[in-house]
Order: C-alpha cells, then structure tokens, then sequence
C-alpha cells in the first residue's frame, strides 16, 4: 500500500513538472489560437541563457533579470515578425510557423551559448523527506509551491488587471475585442512575452532535473497530452491534466509496464488523453470546441 | 499538352536518368524524394482534401515498412510488389483504426490524438520482438529486390523500382481525387454540416480518407527502408520525420498532388544545398556552425515561405508559368 | 500597415536568395576535395543537436590525433592524413547522405569509415561491405558483427555491447569475491529504449542463469529525461546493484532520480555510453561515488596526450574550443580511435607499400591490427587502452575494461583491466552471425585459410 502512496505521490509530483510547460501553451493558445510547438525551444533558450549568464559569473539575480528581460524580448519579436503577418492564416500553418520557429530558437540557443551540457544548482535539495511512510523531494515540493504561485498569479492577472481583462476578452471573442477597441497584436505580445516567463521558470526546474541541454527542447512532447486532457485553453485544465497524467503514467509504468515489456510512458498518456477525449472532446476545462482545422 | 509534358519527364526520369546519374544522386536524393514525396501525396490526401490533420505519417511508414518486411521472410514466393501492396493494406487497416477518433474529435485535438498513433505504433514495433524476426536490436534489412525475375538491387535499380511505385500511386491518387470519393472528401472538409444535409457520408468519408492516406504512407515506407535506406529500426521514424511530410504537404500547397512533390524537393534539396554552401562558407573545420546556421535558415525559410506564399510552391509555379505564358503571347507564334 | 509591407518586400528576397543559392550550389565544388596521395578519413560527425556532446569530443580526439601524427611525424610513413567533416545529427538519414556524399572522395578512396552512431553502422552495414570500405564501431555496434568471417569489412574493436555486458558482471563478482558469491544476489539492469539499449537483453539473462543472481530489466523510454517510475521500482526490488547502460541526458537523470529515491551512487555501475564527464556533471552531488566502466580512461597524464596538448594545441591546431575538456572521457576515446586507425592503416602499408592506400587495403591492416604492451608503449598510450589483436574471425580483439569512479571533480580508475568471459560468448556471436549471413546469402570467408 506504502509503495502504491509512493507511485502515486511521485507521479503527481511529476505531473506537476508537466504542467509547468503547459501553461506556457495554454497562455498563446487562450488568447490568439495558435498552437505554440516553439514552446519546448523556449525552455531550452531560457534555461541556457541563464545557465550561460551565471557561468560567467554574473549573480544569480542578475542572472535572472536579463534573462527575463531577454524572453520577454524574445516573445515581442515573435509576435511582430513571425505572428502578425500570418494573420488569418489557417491554424495548421501557425502551427507549422511556430514548429520552424523552435528550428531558429534552438539553433540560435546553440550558436549562441554552445551545445555543452551544463549542470544547473538551484540550490535545492533533490534527496527524499519522509512524511511518514511516504518520501517525498523536497526539490518536487518547491517546484509544486512555485506551479501554484504562478497559478495564482495568473488567475489574479486575469482577473484584476486591465490587461488581463482584455486577455479574457481576446480570449472570449476577437472580433468583439477588436470592435470595442482592443488591440489584439498588443495583446499577443504580452501573451507572448509571458509565455516567456512561463518557459523561464519550467527552464530552470527542468534544467536543475536533467542538465541544462539540447533535450529540454523535447519537454513539449510532454505537455501535449496534457493539454489534451485539460484542454488548450484553460489554466486550471492544464494543472489538473497534468497531475493526472503524471499519476496515470507512473501507476502504468510501474504495475502494467513489467507485463508488456517496459517503455509504456512513450505513450500511454496520449492513449489515456485519447480515451479520455472520445468520452469528452472538449477536455476537462475546455471551453470551446474546436471547429475544423 | 499537359499529359505530353508529364509524359516526357517520366520518360526522362526512367530512361536517360538511370544512365546518367551516379550513386550519390540516386542514393542520397532521389531515392529519398520518391519516398517522402509518396508519403507526401498520401498525407495530403487525408489533410489537404479531407482536412483531417495528422503527424502520425512516419508511423504508417514505419508498420509498411516492417509488413512488408514479414510478409516477404514469412510468406515463401510472395512476389515483391505484392509484399508491397499487403503492407499497404496492413497499414490502411491501422490507419482505420487510428482514424476513428476523427470521428468526434477537430484540429489540434485530432492533432495530439495521431500522435498516439506515432508513439504507440513506435513502441509496438521494438517491444515485441517477432516484428523484427527476433533481431537483439529491433533492426529489420531489406531483401533482395527482384520483381519477374529481375533484379533492383543497384542504386540505379532501386530508384527505377521507386519512381515506377510512386509514378503509378500518384496517377491514382490523381484519379482519386477527381472522383466522387475526392468530393465527398472536399466537402467534409469545407463543411461537415452542409457535407451531410446533402448526402455525403461523413463518416465513411473520414474513414476512407484515413486508410488511402495510411495505404500510401505504408507503401512510403517500403520504399525509405527497402529502397532508401536498406536497413532500418523502427525508431528511426520519428516524429520527426512526420513533421517534415506536414512541411511538404504545407510548403508544396494544400490539396495538390503535384504539391507534394514540390514540398519533397524543397526539404529534401534544401538541406543539402545549405550544407554544401555551409562547408564552402566555413571550411570543413567548424562544421558545428556551419550546421547551427543552417538550422536557423532553414527554420527562417520555412517561416518566410508560410507568410510570403501560404498556398505553397505550387501556387508560385502556376503564377510564374501564367507569367512566362503572357510573356510568350507577346512573341509571334512562329509559322509552321 | 507595415506588415504587409514587410510581407510584399519578403518575396523577392526569397527569390533572390533561392536563385544564390541554387546558383552557388551549382557552381561550386561539391566539397574541398582531398588532395592526391594522402589518406582520406571522412568523418561524419555530429557537433549540434541532443548527442553533440559526445560528437564533439569524440570527434575533436579523433581529429587531434590525426594532426599530431602529421605535424610530429610528416603522416604515416610520409603519407599524410586528410580529413572533412559532414554533420549527422546522430540521424540515420544524414549519415546516409553524408556516406554516399564522401565515399567517392579521396585518392584512392576513404581509408574509414568512423560514424559513431549505432543506427548509422546499421544503415551502412551491406553498403560499406559493398564499397569495401571498413566501417568502425569502437566500443558500440551489432555484436555479432565480431565475427569477421561474416563481415570482412565491419569491425566493432575493443569492446562489443556483450562483452561489456560480461565484464559488468564480473566486476560485480570480483567486488563480492568470486564468482560464486553471485548465486541469490538481485542485479537491476536499467537500460536505453533503444537498439542499443536492448541488445544485451539475452546475454543478462545468459549470465543470470549461469551464476544463479537474479536480473531484472527496466526500460527506460528514449530520451529518458523521467525515470521516476523506474527508479520506484528499482527501489522496491532493492537490488545490491544497478547496471546502468545511458546514453545522453539517461545518464545524468538516472543519478538524479537515484538520490531522489534515496538509491545510493555507488551503488550504480555505468556502462561504456554512461562513463563520461559530460554525463556526470549535470547531476552534481548526485553523481558524487558513481562507478563507470571504461576502456578509455580520462585523464591528460598520458604521454599521447600530453604530446597532443603541446604540439596540437601548442601551436593553436587543437580542435576542441574548450581546453578544459582535452584528456575527457569522449576526447580520450577520439584519441584512441585515431590510434586504431592509424595504426591499421600503418599495418596494411608494411603489406601494401608505403604510399596512399585503398579501403580495400586499409581492411587488411584492421584485419591483421596488433598492438601488445611493447606497441602501445611506443605509442604513449600506456594504460590508455588494452593491448588489441584483431584477426579475419575476431573483429573485436580486445574485451578488457577498467573500472573508475567519480569524485566529483573527476574520475579516479579503481581496477586494472578486466576480462570479459568471451569464451562463452563465442558460440552465441557466430550462431547470430551465421543467421544473418543464411538470411542475406552470404557466404563467410574462411578464417583458417588466410593469413
């Protein structure tokens, strides 16, 4: 039983990882439709410049300001330059735009920083607590403090700030956003910029787990079920969701996974989201469905 | 005029290529063009007409490629093309089944969905071990190729093999497409609702779509491993690999056959053409850069082309042929 | 607005750019072509995507060895040594290209072929045999391609994936005190989702069975960044050892996930992909006690090195950017594969003359390759790799590794060399090799016979 609470803890927590890079999708997808695949590529881009910004010696603030005002950068220039001239173009060609995009954020991540594998101390310990029979990393526990923060940050956001409110707007419908006076490339750029953030924090989290590297990029492959399960375009789906895969995915690996032979995390999570989809085709939080492509 | 002039380019790329061309032409471009340009044509199929999305291409290539591999070891005298046809038809009856979502589920949930396919076909295929005759490593090597008695194994042969496979293939799908089957497919694609207030069936239209899609990524993928590149695993086809068909479909232009052909040739060539330029730009020493670089163009590339030219090369083809033609009608028709 | 401006303005330049590059491709030489009369070593390299760190390494030792042979020595036997590079991305298709691309280069021909990538060796196997051109897999490959009578032209030296997996277990045993002390003791093998990764699933079993410890085998789902179900379950079984055979990002998360679950490093035993610095500093702490086997030590002590560090680099030739990776694990087995090569190629001269050789001829040499102590001495490479004696029906020739283990700042060698039981898996690698050889209508030479 001990064991079972174990799987299940250390799969929520790691849920929670995934859900980190989800938000990031969520934020782009709510507000303009499109189908961020460049997310990964951020991730990559963020931890490694932050990574490269303390190897030479910068402090770990500072570090993290110019890092942060980098992504932020980063996210205003996709937005002119990739995002607003492919206006009202079909989704699956934003979609294809951001995929040639992650090619140009991770070759300039590469070109800029080198393609080394760097080490990244966050300062945490990743050893086990026990919390009576179950041991948990102190390391999971911050990490599933610092996805709630931002959760909350970012419903207050919505909720409370001017900005937000248009986001809501945006999100709810464009041409009435539009009609009222809202400018939408406006809104893009922040939705961009904070999926920057977003790429930021997951960077780092998932940067201090696997070694700052190339394969970080790959973490999207991650988030996609995920975003399936909770749907694309609600906050709180993408925290749930990625609790649930994360859960679901472990449980698998660890009782029906010895049966088959191993490797069933490749894809049992994107089954599950399947099956979970043909019952409910909006996800658990979506709001809309999807009309065609 | 039109069929005299694909007539002669099918003459030209079967007769006088094979004599002219060396191996690394063969080996290292047609070859591979053939292959994803066949895969091309059948994605379109499913995304271009009937406006399903997927990214699972790669995994019907690879279940073509390991049915063909087993009907051929498993099934004494089966003669090669028709090991060929089987593991299109294997494919196609995955491809049904992976298909059925489509049934409730659009755009980007359809999406994620084939990426079930992808993941799960990829994992199938190395865990169970009879898939690849027992092989330690999951690794799977293409028979000889000998169809009525003669032999295809050169590279010269293995691209006249290909060219002939995807040549027929294409003028079916040619066909397809300007039947009732292609409208019904366009239909569905436009409008669901409007598709069955008038009678098309949806559903099997949908259905349909998925498993000529699936027959001809199966028969695509005969051809990367059997042609192309003669020994392969099934997780050489990647997601990746999935992604680059969509980049063909979508760089080519939506709904057009010759489309993928087109979209075949820019991501096949293009890479090539950069590196080379690359090596003469960098020298041979920082290959490293030279790479990176060329990974930034080929992303901006894909980019300019989204925004600059959305319909994909075969629009650009068309206006540029229109221009050339206005351009002629002012010369004088010479006498005859 | 401007957008649109932007967009009308990108057409143009597209076409411009296209009509360049279509141009220059066209007109330019396919590559800088190597001159006459030296030998040819095509490298098809990997320096970018998720494996670039090994690339490099490898590549840049590889590399280094072949310029100090030329700047110390004027090339092997006053033939100098010549190489390009071609990128792969670790990508089987690339490596494709890249052969047909740099096969027909060269005067008279590739030497070698060195791709370091198990599914690019895969995809050249009947193609490089046809070519005759040697395809090396140091370290890594299909084990049953030892069997040179099967495959003249393929040559997995030093160490194929079974012998390593033997040596592992004999390690164990030498720790505990025979190999007796084996019977009862719990083994979990952790393992890449991959070709690589499963080709030594029979041969744990095998070992399991003749010395009575008890193997479990987990996957680990390519690229292996999330292995926490894995490691749950490895510390439910409790074994006394983890077998860890990585490769890329697996490595350093294995031995994150490890501490997470309170698993203890020293505890984990690396295999040869899991043995570099690379793949320990990402986990930091974590990795602090891991043991890794190797049969290429890091560490600049060695006398090759050094001479690389003062005549190579010395004069600003070196090819790694960073200096503080020289004498790292990747780097030494670059260094050694330069030796193996240069050397074959060395060998099949005293047979073929003193002059550019074909890859027909440079086989011989591979096929005859000897290096004892006295040799390998000669060469500064002491302790730097095990004495090696290939011949026509063992294309391995080697099968010794050392043990090291980290302390966090670098790795410090426990053990002498250690043998693999080759003995008993003779039998196994012929019985496969002669089923692929039935299967693809090959008629194995025969070994007895030439000299």
């Amino acid at each position: 039983m001990s064991f079972f609470v174990d799987v299940l803890v250390g799969g929520l927590l790691s849920g929670v990882m995934y859900s980190l890079v989800a938000l990031g999708f969520v934020l782009i997808y709510k507000t303009s439709g499109v189908l961020n695949f460049a997310q990964g590529a951020m991730v990559l881009f963020a931890a490694l410049t932050f990574v490269s910004l303390t190897e030479h010696k910068l402090p770990f603030a500072v570090s993290l300001l110019v890092t942060l005002a980098i992504m932020v950068a980063l996210g205003w220039l996709i937005e002119r330059f990739v995002l607003k001239p492919l206006v009202n173009q079909s989704s699956i060609t934003l979609f294809m735009a951001t995929l040639g995009l992650s090619y140009v954020i991770e070759g300039a991540a590469q070109l800029l920083w080198g393609t080394e594998v760097h080490g990244l101390d966050l300062g945490i310990p990743d050893t086990p607590m026990q919390f009576g029979s179950v041991a948990i990393s102190e390391f999971d526990l911050v990490a599933a403090l610092i996805a709630a923060t931002m959760v909350a940050a970012l419903t207050l956001f919505f909720r409370t700030t001017r900005t937000g409110l248009a986001f809501r707007a945006v999100a709810d419908d464009q041409l009435a956003a539009i009609a009222v006076g809202l400018r939408l490339s406006h809104v893009w750029a922040i939705a961009w910029a904070l999926a920057g953030v977003v790429a930021l924090v997951a960077g780092l989290l998932w940067g201090a787990r696997l070694g700052v590297q190339f394969s970080l990029s790959t973490v999207v492959l991650k988030a996609l079920p995920v975003l399936v399960l909770g749907g694309f375009d609600s906050i709180a789906g993408a925290i749930v969701g990625g609790l649930l895969i994360g859960a679901i995915e472990k449980s698998a690996e660890v009782y029906i996974g010895p049966f088959v032979g191993g490797g069933t995390e490749g894809w049992i999570a994107y089954v599950v989201a399947l099956g979970f989809l043909l019952v409910r085709p909006a996800g658990l939080f979506g709001q809309r469905e999807l009309v065609r492509a | 005029m039109r069929f005299w002039l694909v007539a002669a380019l099918l003459a030209v790329a079967l007769l006088v290529v094979p004599r002219v061309g060396n191996t690394y032409l063969f080996d290292a471009i047609l070859t591979p063009f053939l292959a994803l340009s066949l895969a091309g044509v059948g994605l379109n199929l499913l995304t271009g007409y009937a406006g399903q999305i997927s990214v699972g291409s790669a995994a019907f290539m690879a279940i073509g490629a390991f049915a063909a591999y087993n009907f051929n070891l498993r099934v004494p005298h089966l003669p090669l093309l028709a090991s060929f046809a089987l593991a299109g038809l294997t494919a196609a009856a995955v491809g049904i089944v992976f298909g059925l979502p489509s049934l409730r589920l659009k755009g980007f949930y359809l999406l994620v969905s084939t990426l079930a396919a992808q993941y799960f076909v990829q994992w199938a295929l190395t865990n169970f071990h009879w898939f690849a005759n027992d092989d330690p490593s999951g690794v799977i090597t293409a028979p000889q190729l000998a169809v009525a008695g003669i032999d295809f194994s050169s590279s010269a042969g293995r691209y006249v093999l290909s060219l002939a496979v995807v040549a027929t293939l294409t003028f079916v799908a040619l066909r397809l497409v300007h039947s009732q089957t292609g409208r019904n497919w366009m239909a569905v694609r436009d409008k669901d609702l409007a598709a069955a207030v008038i009678g098309v069936p949806i559903f099997r239209s949908k259905l349909l779509a998925f498993a000529i899609s699936s027959f001809y990524c199966g028969v695509a993928g005969v051809l990367w491993a059997f042609a192309y590149l003669r020994t392969v695993e099934s997780d050489g086809f990647t997601l990746d690999l999935s992604f680059r068909i969509l980049f063909i479909i979508i760089i080519g232009g939506l709904a057009s056959v010759r489309g993928a052909f087109f979209g075949a040739a820019f991501i096949v060539v293009l890479p090539l053409l950069l590196s080379r330029i690359g090596a003469s730009f960098f020298g041979t020493t920082d290959s490293g850069i030279a790479e990176l670089v060329e990974m930034i163009l080929i992303g901006v590339l894909i980019i300019a082309f989204l925004i600059a030219e959305p319909a994909g090369l075969v629009s650009l083809w068309d206006r540029g042929r229109r221009r050339l033609a206005r351009l002629l009608s002012f010369v004088p028709a010479p006498q005859s | 607005m401007f957008s649109s401006s932007y967009k009308g303005r990108l057409m143009p330049v597209l076409l411009a750019s296209a009509a360049l590059a279509l141009g220059g491709a066209i007109a330019l030489p396919s590559f800088a072509a190597p001159d006459r009369g030296q030998e040819y070593f095509p490298l098809q390299s990997y320096r970018v995507g998720p494996y670039a760190a090994g690339g490099t390494g490898f590549f840049g030792g590889f590399i280094d060895y072949m310029n100090l042979i030329n700047m110390r020595d004027g090339g092997v036997n006053g033939v100098k040594l010549t190489w390009n590079e071609c990128e792969t991305e670790y990508e089987v298709e690339r490596g494709v290209e890249c052969y047909e691309r740099m096969k027909t280069q060269g005067n008279p021909g590739p030497a070698a072929m060195n791709p370091l990538s198990v599914g690019i060796a895969y995809a050249l196997l009947d193609r490089s045999t046809s070519d005759k051109i040697p395809l090396i897999t140091i370290n890594h490959g299909r084990t049953d391609t030892t069997d040179g009578a099967v495959f003249p032209y393929i040559f997995p030296l030093l160490l194929n994936p079974w012998s390593e997996a033997s040596a592992m277990v004999n390690y164990v045993a030498q720790r505990d005190g025979g190999l007796d002390k084996l019977r009862g003791r719990k083994i979990v093998v952790l393992y890449h989702g991959s070709p690589y990764g499963r080709e030594t699933i029979p041969i744990f079993a095998l070992l399991s069975q003749k010395y009575g410890f008890e193997v479990t085998e987990i996957e680990v789902p390519h690229p292996g960044n999330q292995q926490q179900s894995q490691w749950l379950q490895i510390q439910r079984i409790a074994p006394e050892f983890v077998i860890l055979r990585g490769w890329g990002v697996m490595n350093p998360v294995a031995l994150k996930t490890a501490q997470q679950v309170g698993f203890p490093a020293d505890h984990i035993i690396g295999n040869i992909w899991s043995n570099s610095e690379e793949d320990v500093r990402p986990a930091g702490a974590a990795a602090v006690g891991y043991i890794a086997l190797t049969d290429h030590p890091s560490g600049t002590e060695f006398p090759v090195v050094q001479e690389i560090i003062k005549t190579v680099y010395g004069a600003n030739k070196g090819n790694l950017d960073d200096k503080s990776r020289i004498g790292s694990g990747y780097h030494t087995l670059g260094i050694i594969n330069g030796i193996l090569n240069v050397e074959a190629l060395r060998i099949a001269q005293q047979h073929f003359g003193d002059k550019a050789l074909s890859g027909e001829q440079v086989q011989w040499g591979f096929d005859h390759l000897d290096l004892d102590d006295k040799r390998i001495a000669e060469l500064g490479a002491t302790g730097l790799l095990p004495p090696i004696h290939v011949t026509c029906a063992d294309h391995e020739g080697a099968g010794a590794v050392k043990f090291q283990q980290w302390d966090g700042q670098r790795w410090v060698t426990k053990t002498g060399w250690i043998q693999a039981d080759r003995k008993l898996l003779r039998p196994l690698i012929e019985a496969s090799a002669n089923k692929y050889a039935a299967e693809h209508h090959i008629t194995p030479r025969n070994c007895a016979k030439t000299s």
